[in-house]
């Protein structure tokens, strides 16, 4: 039996949904890891953060993985955006007149396109921000001569709408892991009857640091630095 | 008609192996130019079709239901026989062979009982290989357990979904061949004649109840797998759309039908609660295991069961069949609970049921162990009544439920129609006048995988030589006017009775006059009674719609008809048999007792039925049953 | 009770169909919910009217060929019930009552609530059976199986094909369906043999007959009558993507 990997039947597409969001799993807790730097006294956080920052463009390894990271970003969507379009396809034309399916299952487990829609325009708001400003245009420099991209989030948390825009984001990531990191599981078929309760707490609770950690962060940062740095 | 039973000379245990030895065989590669219809797709129908086609003959197989696995086989529940003897409690083909034998009172043939019993534990291999769950012990080893009318625990079980899982083990060998295209599968089509061509079964004519084509399709052999015709009754355990319109138009070419009244009537199926009521669940035999019968030594007492002492209780099959107890056989089970709820100790709010108590169960192995055991049926059970079986006793009540009659089938499992087959429930089969638990998903699977395709070929060989049947034959023609003619019959009386109302009256008439008990007086009156209902029904019926789309009524209709005869068959048959004999209990003969008074020396026959003509008195001929092995006793489960 | 129902009607495959009102006055709650409808049928037959076509044959939860959609949910607001079991007891009087067939672009209409469920036996004709022949099989005494495996093999092996499973998808993905199958095999020694490459032919199967794929909501597990987990899909997946890596 021939197979063209990519695009043959949904079995393989929802490997590639699975596979990529993984892959973006791990690499949140990565990003977490970096930003719960700012959570430092503001000095040193300011110090260690740029040098963070400048590893992070310099190192040809995290520029190969970057590359991975954007492509599987887009590939995550691009597969949502054909499943999405395949569900629409199967269900048919004629919707149910009186329709209680809700009562069966939570709300965020059936609108996973709609929380990574969300997250997507969420993505591009907060690169633009961050990654656009930081890669190509002129910043200030800090005492040590590295660009002072502390200093631009911290000014970007100290606008209260900003923060609250953030930990909306956050939330709908929280939603969209909670299912999402369980559902990757048992797609790839990695399961166990008896593990599989420890996969979806493990879900659970990688869920809730992921989200809180990276909430926490503007919030500390509105409440703690509203003096603009010199 | 010709009655040759064909039964191979030879001792009882050689005479099968000894016809496989020298029936004829059609050599492979001329399997593929013969082609076989298989109609229905039960354990028996589907067993057979994958069979043949795997053999390499061409098959078209038919089910009026919207997938294979649909057929009613798929309900039941208890179990599968089999003398593996993997119990080591003293069970062989032999001893399971005098059971299913004493069981039926002596009305079936040594023959074909022996072969049955010793095609069982080929059945168990066949579907452990195909996948069914059967249960297992913890070592990993299949597990058993008893059914009434033994003493041996040769039952196998897949929880309370036994029929399910064999026959999705039969629909998936069906389907492979399918896929093989071996055979080319008609679901939602209903066959509404036989045609025959120079008194050969040759095809058949059906309706594709989706679109209401009427289709004409031709074989070199027919099989009717169309099991029982319980429905009869209207309120039965089997499906909506059980039905004997195959058997019953086959019958009206020529086929002989066979015992036509015994019916058996399951003792533990959920009672009546109202007019509306559609079908009465059964509820498997098995609980008889672990669940005890009782009734309130008082009539009509008004107490909850929970109330009632123990000494104020009676356990009548205890009482009456102390060896067997709750185990006695349907016939006895379902005749003992008549008895009590005729004489007033009935329970639940319409009196009509008796007690099935775990309450002893529970207590001796707990809560737990039961659950597993039944826990399904204890849950169907709540979602029907609303009650919980594990806190108060289940209230039961006897339903028709299996027709050992059907077609007279020889020991090829061929009718006296050349080519035409009967297997499974719709042939007058092994089970003589009582079939015991459990041999029902036996019967139909060693027909359809072990049996027929041996003895088919001895009658394709010869017709390799016709070629291919054609269905522009004017016989076909000439059954496809008929099919026509009777459906428009129907859409033009346009009374005002529903076929449904017929069907009801109908079955409460036949339960009261031709069920567990029956007198000549009450034949006789039913015999007129139903002449009468049946000139109503061409007179008064009403079938909406049009016969070239999707109609329901119609299909309904047709089977209504077709069983205003049959029940009219049924008490011919009952009123002839002057002796009582399993199902078949005549009040005028029994013992002071109260037991079946069976009579050998006159009505040690099986009563083949001729058909002669819409309300003319049937032909009566007999298959007189010989023993050459056992002698007949007096069936005692005391 | 006093019951009013809301139903699909729909003359055939190409027409166009909608909900039409109907009025029960009399309903008897100890009937079952096909009984009501038998109730209404056979008044709209006295009085002139096409009776409502819907599937039905067993009427105890085994054959699955019953399967409504009834208040907005499949097989009705009961767990573990198919539609033949729900009794009327579960409504309140004056309730208004739902009706709609299954739906799902593989599960045409045929008329009414009459729907065509063959995609579901071509998913097992591609692949869901041991290929072993009928008539010569070794003893069954010959491979013992644990009583664990027996019984889970046999709690996915209990499908009725209703279809529930995928009238409740959001994505109408027959998953549920053919996991179970493919599952129920792979734990079985004389069927695991082939099982990647049956996971593989049903899956493409599956997808060929236009079902959508399966986002692990678990709205199945909850819908199923049988209760089927939806750890069968994750089996399914795992042998479909062993065979993917494995083959050669």
């Amino acid at each position: 039996m021939s197979r063209s990997l990519f695009l043959r039947d949904s079995v393989v597409r929802k490997n590639l949904m699975a596979l990529t969001g993984l892959f973006l799993c791990l690499f949140l807790v990565i990003h977490l890891a970096g930003n719960l730097q700012l959570l430092l006294p503001a000095e040193q956080a300011q110090v260690q953060y740029n040098h963070y920052s400048e590893l992070l463009s310099h190192n040809f390894f995290i520029k190969a993985v970057s590359y991975a990271l954007y492509a599987s970003i887009l590939a995550h969507a691009l597969y949502a955006l054909i499943l999405t379009r395949r569900a629409k396809q199967a269900r048919g034309p004629q919707g149910y007149a009186y329709d209680k399916r809700g009562q069966v299952t939570p709300w965020y487990v059936r609108n996973m396109g709609v929380l990574g829609a969300l997250l997507l325009a969420f993505i591009i708001i907060h690169m633009r921000d961050f990654w656009f400003q930081y890669k190509f245009t002129e910043m200030p420099l800090d005492a040590e001569g590295r660009k002072d991209l502390y200093t631009v989030v911290a000014v970007a948390y100290q606008q209260l709408w900003y923060v609250a825009l953030y930990v909306v984001a956050m939330l709908v990531l929280g939603f969209h892991l909670l299912h999402g990191f369980h559902s990757a599981f048992q797609t790839l078929g990695l399961y166990h009857s008896k593990y599989n309760r420890w996969v979806k707490w493990a879900g659970y609770g990688y869920t809730f640091i992921i989200t809180a950690g990276f909430a926490i962060i503007p919030i500390y940062m509105y409440f703690t630095q509203n003096q603009p740095l010199p | 008609m010709k009655l040759d039973a064909k039964i191979p000379e030879g001792p009882l245990q050689e005479k099968w192996n000894r016809y496989k030895a020298t029936c004829r065989l059609v050599s492979p590669n001329n399997k593929k130019k013969l082609d076989i219809i298989v109609v229905g797709t039960g354990l028996a129908g589907s067993s057979a079709a994958a069979s043949f086609a795997e053999m390499g003959y061409k098959v078209k197989s038919f089910c009026f239901q919207d997938s294979p696995r649909r057929a009613h086989s798929v309900a039941a529940q208890g179990g599968v026989n089999a003398s593996k003897n993997y119990q080591n409690d003293g069970d062989s083909a032999f001893r399971m062979f005098y059971d299913t034998l004493k069981g039926g009172d002596f009305r079936a043939r040594e023959a074909n009982v022996y072969r049955l019993a010793e095609c069982s534990a080929n059945l168990i291999d066949q579907a452990v290989a195909q996948g069914v769950p059967f249960a297992r012990e913890y070592g990993g080893y299949l597990a058993n357990r008893s059914f009434g009318g033994v003493q041996v625990r040769r039952t196998f079980y897949a929880r309370g979904q036994t029929g399910q899982q064999l026959l999705l083990g039969a629909y998936s060998a069906l389907n492979r061949q399918v896929a093989e295209g071996n055979i080319e599968l008609f679901a939602r089509h209903e066959m509404l004649e036989l045609v025959l061509i120079d008194g050969k079964a040759r095809g058949i004519i059906a309706r594709n109840l989706d679109t209401g084509k009427i289709e004409r399709h031709a074989a070199h052999a027919v099989v009717l797998a169309t099991g029982g015709y319980g429905k009869i009754y209207y309120l039965s355990t089997l499906a909506m759309g059980c039905n004997g319109s195959a058997i019953w138009r086959a019958h009206k070419k020529g086929a002989g039908f066979a015992s036509a009244s015994w019916t058996q009537i399951h003792p533990t199926c959920l009672p009546q609660s109202g007019d509306y009521q559609s079908k009465l669940t059964l509820m498997s035999e098995s609980l008889r295991n672990d669940g005890r019968i009782w009734v309130p030594q008082k009539a009509n007492d008004p107490r909850k069961p929970g109330d009632i002492p123990e000494d104020e209780r009676d356990y009548y099959l205890e009482r009456r069949y102390p060896a067997f107890g709750n185990l006695a056989p349907r016939d006895i089970a379902s005749r003992a609970a008549k008895e009590r709820i005729d004489a007033g100790f009935g329970v639940g709010p319409q009196r009509n049921a008796v007690y099935l108590d775990f309450a002893h169960a529970i207590q001796e192995y707990g809560e737990d162990t039961i659950r597993e055991r039944y826990g399904n049926l204890f849950r169907m059970y709540e979602k029907i009544t609303g009650h919980n079986a594990y806190q108060r006793p289940m209230m039961i009540s006897p339903a028709a439920h299996f027709s050992m009659g059907g077609l007279w089938v020889d020991y090829e499992l061929m009718t006296s129609i050349p080519g035409l087959y009967a297997i499974g429930e719709c042939n007058f089969s092994d089970h003589g006048a009582n079939r015991l638990g459990a041999n029902s998903l036996l019967q139909a699977c060693v027909d359809g995988y072990f049996i027929l395709p041996y003895t088919i070929g001895n009658y394709l060989a010869d017709e390799l030589r016709v070629g291919k049947i054609s269905t522009d034959h004017p016989a076909f023609a000439q059954a496809e006017q008929q099919v026509e003619a009777q459906l428009q019959q129907l859409l033009n009386i346009k009374g005002n009775r529903t076929a449904t109302d017929y069907h009801k009256e109908l079955g409460a008439l036949l339960y009261d006059k031709c069920g567990v008990q029956r007198t000549k007086e009450g034949l006789e009156s039913a015999i007129e009674q139903i002449r009468a209902l049946r000139a109503d029904f061409w007179e008064n019926l009403r079938v909406p719609g049009e016969a070239a789309h999707v109609n329901t009524e119609l299909e309904k209709a047709g089977r209504v008809a077709d069983y205003l005869e049959l029940a009219e068959l049924m008490c011919y048959d009952a009123l002839t048999r002057d002796e009582s004999c399993g199902a078949h209990f005549r009040e005028e003969f029994q013992t002071a007792e109260g037991e079946a008074e069976r009579r050998d020396e006159e009505y040690q026959f099986v009563s083949v039925w001729e058909y002669a003509g819409a309300s003319q008195q049937p032909v009566l001929h007999r298959e007189e049953l010989a023993f050459e092995t056992i002698q007949p006793s007096v069936r005692s489960y005391k | 009770m006093k019951i009013q129902l809301k139903i699909w009607r729909q003359e055939n495959a190409k027409a166009k169909g909608k909900m039409v009102d109907y009025d029960l006055p009399d309903v008897n709650p100890e009937m079952s919910f096909l009984e009501m409808l038998d109730v209404l049928n056979e008044k709209l037959i006295r009085s002139g009217d096409d009776p409502i076509e819907f599937d039905h044959d067993c009427r105890e939860g085994i054959c699955g060929q019953c399967g409504l959609f009834i208040n907005g949910r499949a097989h009705g607001p009961m767990s573990a019930t198919t539609t033949c079991q729900l009794h009327m007891r579960h409504f309140e009087d004056g309730d208004t009552i739902y009706v709609e067939p299954f739906r799902a672009s593989a599960f045409p209409v045929v008329k009414d609530l009459r729907i065509d469920r063959s995609a579901f036996d071509r998913i097992i004709q591609a692949g869901g059976f041991i290929s072993t022949r009928t008539g010569d099989a070794p003893e069954a005494n010959a491979i013992p199986i644990g009583h664990q495996t027996a019984e889970d093999a046999f709690d996915a092996a209990a499908c009725i094909g209703c279809g529930a499973c995928v009238a409740t998808c959001k994505n109408a993905s027959a998953a549920l369906f053919t996991g179970a199958k493919v599952s129920h095999l792979a734990m079985l020694p004389q069927g695991e043999p082939e099982s990647p490459e049956r996971a593989e032919k049903m899956v493409a199967q599956m997808e060929a007959e236009g079902f959508g794929h399966c986002t692990n909501t678990g709205a199945c597990e909850v819908e199923c009558p049988q209760e089927i987990s939806i750890e069968h899909i994750a089996r399914m997946n795992f042998e479909y993507n062993k065979a993917a890596v494995l083959e050669k």
